[in-house]
């Protein structure tokens, strides 16, 4: 099942091989061309179903990165417990009690916690700091770890893909493989024009992947294809509520890199509205998805983000909904075909 | 120290570790273990508030019953757990506790809700990008708490209601060294000792009529371990339970390594002769061993054991448990294997004159 082996699939940033092979595998059969770049983007195309006539010749582009958040060792103590910082954006209080998968070897690890039995007061009311926490593989010895990992060695959660609740699927890094699953699902039908599809790197630590994604593609329009905050949870004011889970696909108004390109983003409401697909607009500032980067790559891009909304996003088990990935599916399609049919006017 | 592949257990253990068991909601956990404790016995029995008893009779019959030691073990096999206290708007949980959570582990983790259906559940988190500086510095409490089971409000209410218990959702996780992290690992590794010990105890001669108990509601106050042996007013009772694995910033008194045997306790709460039974035991069989000194309370089933009836000779061992009450407590099988071998061949040794003892300052 795509959705589980790309979110089960082991790449944080710097570190994607394992969702490049997923990806790869998914789409040999169907699209025209693969090749990858010198960061490790993933480029593929699909050509135009027909010949159509290309009227307007745009060059359409669709991203979604493949890389997650995840932990990297970075010290080795001498009684086997390793150190570790973290990749991409992972707050520390939801690191406690979790277990993790550690480098090519995959060897399982627990970050523990001092038992509550034997914490002061104080200590109880205080968050610990990524410092204070180890991973711990089982062993004893800096020599016994050595054995199994190293400095450097990338770790990400252990979560399984599940589906839980009234349609919706529990995983690890939703964000951004549920984009990946979105894009792989576009490019395995047919397309009215020729699909530029990226799966970009290391989105997690600065968006460098579409960076230069952009650059090599020089597209006319660009669409990120993202996991996005949802934050709809107990005591949220309104306003604070990124976006609704099971609302539909999420478009970007403005976030931490981009101000929604206005021509693009009413031509993607009249499209949800034309084939009659659910969407909401993202609602805060904060993130930002690829699109922040492409859209300033050589003279400029036009285009936007659609989201799929994901609840814990950057935790290690998030929550999505199977409505919002179809209808993100859908309406990506929907945005092809009319861009094809000359719907889209600079 | 280790000796990986000790122990005849290891899978029935990572399948109890793998069951919900809250206090005073122990009923599937303790079929499964009344199913393993059938193997050593042919009196297995769940008694009127769900402990599960086996009567193991004495090997050696030459012993006349009245004179045979009357032993019991106990162990507990509840687990901690949360509660729901409210289905609020949107359809998430609020909770309060039934044993002591750290809430702070407890955000981001999968949880069962035991509804009239099994529900799976997220602790809910704020991601990090909608996270002021001063949310970051804020360490959750439990009623900042809440479990979104992805459903409408109108369908939780159709499966949840007030009451309710929500346990830790973890599959055992087989780390280096024979070691294992799960969640209940306090005190289902004690249930595996248990196991370990029946397991022995059938190569010896024994003039012992054992019973073997485990025991609900622990977590909660004791309650399995306190009706049990009024039940069978036993000369001897021994529990066993987890104490702390060793850790840095830990104090040395309440840091046991493991991989290096079973933890044999002592203090006022033990008895002396019951405790140099198990301790020399160890020592003549070359089986390792810790010594824990709990100068009073020793946190465990023993505190209620010594005091019920005219009062039982009780005795205390256990294995090192890191990260206690958290979702990954991690424990080593070896030390299992070791601790159920050390139990059995203690109980074989009592005889009656060993009982006649206990009475004698």
């Amino acid at each position: 099942m795509l959705l589980k082996s790309l979110t089960e699939a082991f790449g944080p940033s710097g570190f994607e091989d394992d969702v490049r092979n997923v990806i790869r595998t998914e789409l040999r059969e169907t699209v025209d061309h693969m090749e990858t770049d010198v960061l490790g983007n993933l480029f593929v195309q699909k050509l135009a179903s027909q010949d159509n006539e290309q009227r307007h010749q745009l060059r359409v582009m669709l991203d979604a990165h493949m890389d997650e958040v995840g932990l990297m060792i970075v010290h080795i103590e001498d009684n086997g417990l390793l150190k570790f910082q973290p990749i991409g954006g992972v707050d520390s209080r939801i690191l406690l009690g979790k277990t993790v998968i550690i480098g090519k070897q995959r060897v399982p690890g627990v970050i523990g916690f001092k038992p509550f039995h034997l914490q002061s007061r104080e200590e109880n009311q205080k968050v610990p700091k990524i410092e204070d926490l180890y991973i711990d593989i089982g062993v004893d010895t800096r020599q016994a770890a050595e054995a199994l990992v190293a400095r450097g060695t990338p770790v990400v959660f252990t979560t399984a893909f599940e589906f839980i609740g009234d349609r919706a699927m529990k995983a690890k890094s939703f964000d951004d493989r549920i984009g990946c699953a979105v894009l792989v699902e576009v490019l395995k039908q047919s397309v009215p024009l020729t699909v530029h599809g990226v799966f970009a790197v290391q989105e997690e630590i600065g968006l460098r992947g579409a960076e230069v994604a952009g650059y090599r593609v020089q597209p006319d329009i660009a669409i990120a294809l993202e996991g996005t905050v949802c934050s709809d949870g107990v005591g949220t004011p309104s306003h604070r509520q990124a976006t609704i889970l099971g609302a539909g696909p999420a478009l970007t108004v403005q976030d931490g890199r981009t101000i929604a390109d206005r021509r693009f983003l009413d031509f993607v409401i009249s499209v949800a509205e034309k084939h009659d697909i659910p969407y909401q607009l993202r609602r805060v500032k904060a993130g930002s998805n690829d699109f922040g980067a492409i859209h300033q790559t050589r003279e400029g891009v036009i285009g936007g983000g659609i989201s799929v909304p994901v609840r814990y996003i950057h935790a290690p088990s998030q929550i999505a909904s199977l409505d919002d990935f179809e209808n993100t599916v859908r309406l990506v399609r929907a945005v092809l075909t009319e861009i094809a049919a000359g719907g889209f006017q600079r | 120290m280790s000796i990986p592949g000790a122990g005849v257990h290891r899978r029935d253990f990572l399948d109890i570790l793998s069951r919900h068991g809250a206090s005073g909601l122990e009923g599937d956990v303790a079929q499964a273990i009344a199913s393993l404790f059938s193997k050593y016995s042919p009196d297995v029995h769940i008694d009127r508030l769900g402990n599960v008893i086996a009567h193991v009779c004495a090997s050696d019959t030459a012993t006349p019953v009245e004179l045979r030691p009357r032993v019991l073990l106990t162990a507990h096999m509840d687990e901690i757990a949360l509660m729901v206290t409210e289905i609020t708007d949107g359809g998430f949980l609020r909770v309060t506790e039934t044993g002591g959570f750290d809430a702070r582990t407890l955000v981001g983790q999968e949880v069962v809700v035991h509804g009239k259906e099994p529900i799976v559940g997220i602790v809910g988190s704020t991601p990090p990008h909608l996270s002021s500086a001063k949310d970051r510095s804020h360490a959750a409490t439990l009623a900042d708490l809440y479990i979104d089971v992805a459903m409408k409000q109108t369908r939780v209410e159709e499966f949840v209601q007030i009451g309710d218990r929500v346990t830790v959702r973890r599959s055992p996780l087989s780390l280096q060294n024979d070691r294992i992290s799960a969640k209940a690992a306090d005190n289902r590794s004690s249930i595996a000792i248990l196991l370990e010990c029946l397991a022995s105890l059938q190569e010896l001669k024994h003039p012992v009529e054992l019973h073997v108990a485990a025991t609900v509601q622990e977590e909660f106050g004791m309650v399995g371990a306190r009706t049990v042996a009024h039940h069978l007013q036993p000369d001897i009772a021994i529990a066993a339970d987890v104490t702390f694995g060793a850790l840095p910033g830990q104090a040395p008194h309440e840091s046991f390594r493991l991989g290096y045997g079973a933890t044999i306790s002592y203090g006022p709460r033990i008895h002396r002769r019951v405790f140099e039974r198990l301790r020399d035991t160890a020592v003549q069989l070359d089986i390792p061993y810790q010594i824990e000194v709990l100068n009073n309370a020793t946190g465990t089933e023993v505190d209620v054991l010594q005091v019920v009836g005219n009062g039982i000779a009780v005795g205390l061992v256990g294995i090192p448990l890191r990260y206690m009450h958290t979702a990954v407590e991690t424990v080593d099988y070896a030390d299992i294997a070791l601790c159920g071998r050390l139990l059995a061949n203690t109980v074989a040794s009592f005889d009656h004159a060993f009982v006649e003892e206990l009475s004698c300052y």
